[in-house]
């Protein structure tokens, strides 16, 4: 089995993010894989390992997102592509998908696995739109996946509980956190990773990289000071009321 | 002196781990002064338990620099965690591994390397610390066996729910010193009461005590009677490591320091505005700065097969100095605070002392650095 999985690498979420102008500044600051990535990575390689196959990691950014390519294919993926090219900066999400999606076509793929959102962007939709542009199906916010032949078989996280979504290869899934617990890459996979091929092309599609524009960056509004519920024996249920309200129960 | 990329790549990868497995529970098993069986287990998982030996005999197929990196990375958040990794592997599996026959690398190597289990290391006795070769445990040629009889001190690893064994020195008939396996569980193998610490909480601290205890022939470790010097040049590979342990509880104290300052106010401005007490934290850095350089050196020196005694007993004299003075500082920096259980700190203050006490005391180290100088000891 082929299965691709698109990481990214993202400014170090222990660092103050930096301003590039109206952009999130990606060279020169300390950079990781995006954690949310770490358990594409480690689904692609728990069902390689259990149904045969080798994982390709999949990747666009700059030319330091190669750190975050290694650290995946330290952890045990086959090999990777990198699509590093100065007319990328600043892509949008449908962009960064149509770029994503050639580059997986390039390398061949039977399953594609991939963050629910990445921890930077937040935008959620890169990977329902290689799915779209690729022709395949997609089931996101998978929890557990089960393969059976030909057919992928998720738990979807919903508000209320999961739904049991099965779609059939090929296709995208996207995993939440707690589908798995990524491993730690041994000193030996580190070395590896090193000696791994790495397909490095330039941008596979022509055209605009963006249609948006980004005005202004303002800050997120300070939050409020919280509520103290004095508890004179009804603090419990004045709490349960409070979450009730907030719909959090 | 620089580190491989690799090895700083080696090196996020253990701090992460040590964040995430070893922080949240370090406070917990030093409180309570348990032996935290799920974390070295979860070392051993990730190989750390077996880092510089090859992949044949369970071991991670690393090298000796990245266990030291692991044995700093795991000390800054928990010294108690990091002696046991490092007493298990530098003493045991490092001894298992040069002086072992195949058979006993297979059958006792191989589970300890894999993390499954973890060894001890009997050298010290009441009457025999320093002077390593005043031991008084004897062993007696028996048909087959050796019968070992005698007491030890001090030792670390002995007696958890996952020890496997410990490696006891033993004078033999003809007077010299040998080491023989002693599988946890063999008759007349007595382990003893967990020793009650000022620091090491979580680390496992026993005497050891041997009653006509027979260990089969083939249990002898190393060349008869050769056992002694052996051991002592493979006790420097363990200098080494106590120093980066000591480096990176220094830096546990340091990033403990930094965190504080900030959050601290008095006279209506943080501490760390103080310029008193911006040069402690200049002062640590220096030195952590130093010390690291040198356990690197003389890690470099060892990986390369080059001679290092003298830069590893001068590296575990200096880095645990500074250990030791550096936790006094970091405490002083959180003034009442740094007294009360709930920071890092005092944990880090109690577990520094005995830096300068084990794996050969500062004076021994400056004994064996005299020597190396040229200068007579007058000792036997
Ligand atoms: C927590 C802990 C864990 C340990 N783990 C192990 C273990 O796993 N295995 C093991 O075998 N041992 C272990 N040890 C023992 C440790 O190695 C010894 O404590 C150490 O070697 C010192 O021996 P001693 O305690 O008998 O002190 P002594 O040798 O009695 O020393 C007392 C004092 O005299 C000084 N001194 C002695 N001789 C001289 C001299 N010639 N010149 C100048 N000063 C001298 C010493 O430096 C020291 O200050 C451990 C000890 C501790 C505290």
């Amino acid at each position: 089995m082929n299965i691709v999985v698109t990481v990214k690498q993202i400014p170090d979420p222990n660092v103050a993010p930096q301003l590039d102008g109206n952009r999130l500044k990606r060279t020169g600051v300390a950079g990781v894989l995006d954690p949310g990535d770490e358990f594409g990575v480690e689904a692609g390689l728990q069902i390689a390992a259990a149904h045969g196959g080798e994982v390709t990691v999949v990747s666009m950014g700059p030319a330091q997102a190669m750190e975050a390519v290694r650290k995946a294919l330290s952890m045990g993926a086959t090999k990777g592509v990198l699509v590093s090219d100065d007319a990328l900066q600043g892509s949008d999400a449908l962009h960064t998908a149509r770029v994503l999606a050639e580059a997986i076509k390039n390398t061949g793929f039977d399953l594609i696995i991939s963050g629910v959102e990445s921890t930077d962007g937040y935008t959620g939709v890169v990977p329902q739109m290689i799915a779209s542009i690729l022709d395949i199906p997609s089931a996101t916010f998978a929890k557990s996946i089960e393969i059976n032949g030909d057919t992928v078989k998720i738990n979807r996280q919903t508000e209320k509980g999961y739904d049991e979504v099965e779609v059939q290869m090929p296709c995208v899934i996207t995993v939440t956190a707690g589908v798995n617990e990524p491993r730690y890459p041994s000193f030996k996979g580190i070395v590896e990773a090193k000696k791994k091929p790495v397909d490095e092309p330039g941008s596979p599609v022509a055209g605009e990289s963006t249609s948006q524009n980004v005005e202004s960056v303002n800050d997120a509004p300070q939050r409020g000071a919280g509520e103290v519920v004095e508890d004179d024996g009804s603090g419990a249920a004045k709490i349960a009321d409070f979450l009730a309200q907030a719909k959090v129960i | 002196m620089s580190l491989s990329p690799e090895h700083e790549e080696f090196r996020k990868v253990v701090r992460a781990f040590a964040d995430r497995e070893v922080r949240p529970k370090a406070a917990y098993y030093d409180e309570r002064a348990e032996f935290p069986t799920d974390v070295i287990l979860a070392c051993g998982e990730q190989g750390f338990l077996g880092l510089p030996i090859p992949e044949r005999y369970g071991g991670a197929g690393a090298d000796y620099l990245s266990y030291l990196i692991c044995v700093e990375e795991l000390a800054r958040v928990d010294p108690s965690v990091a002696i046991t990794v490092e007493a298990h592997t530098s003493l045991v599996c490092n001894l298992l591994y040069h002086f072992g026959t195949e058979d006993q690398k297979t059958r006792w190597l191989t589970p300890l390397a894999a993390g499954k289990k973890i060894g001890a290391f009997a050298l010290t006795e009441p009457g025999a610390g320093s002077d390593a070769g005043g031991t008084q445990t004897s062993a007696r040629e028996d048909g087959d066996d050796y019968v070992i009889n005698g007491a030890k001190m001090f030792i670390t690893n002995s007696g958890t729910d996952i020890s496997l064994l410990a490696i006891a020195t033993a004078r033999m008939a003809d007077g010299q010193i040998s080491a023989f396996i002693v599988p946890v569980g063999t008759p007349g193998f007595e382990i003893g009461r967990k020793l009650r610490k000022i620091g090491w909480h979580a680390s496992d601290t026993r005497e050891l005590a041997f009653t006509d205890c027979r260990v089969p022939k083939h249990n002898l470790l190393g060349e008869s009677g050769k056992g002694f010097n052996q051991f002592l040049a493979q006790l420097d590979d363990g200098r080494i490591a106590i120093a980066a342990l000591a480096v990176g509880q220094a830096q546990g104290c340091l990033d403990e320091c930094l965190r504080y300052v900030a959050e601290r106010r008095q006279f209506g401005r943080p501490i760390g505005s103080f310029q008193a007490i911006q040069f402690k934290l200049a002062d640590m850095a220096t030195k952590i700065h130093h010390a690291k350089l040198a356990v690197y050196h003389a890690g470099n020196l060892r990986q390369n097969g080059d001679p290092f005694k003298i830069e590893a007993s001068m590296t575990k004299l200096f880095a645990t100095e500074m250990a030791v003075d550096i936790a006094r500082e970091a405490v002083q920096v959180h003034g009442g605070y740094g007294f009360i259980e709930e920071f890092p700190v005092a944990r880090f203050y109690r577990d520094s002392k005995v830096l300068e006490i084990g794996e050969g005391t500062s004076e021994v180290q400056r004994i064996i650095i005299a020597r190396q100088l040229g200068l007579d000891p007058g000792l036997r």
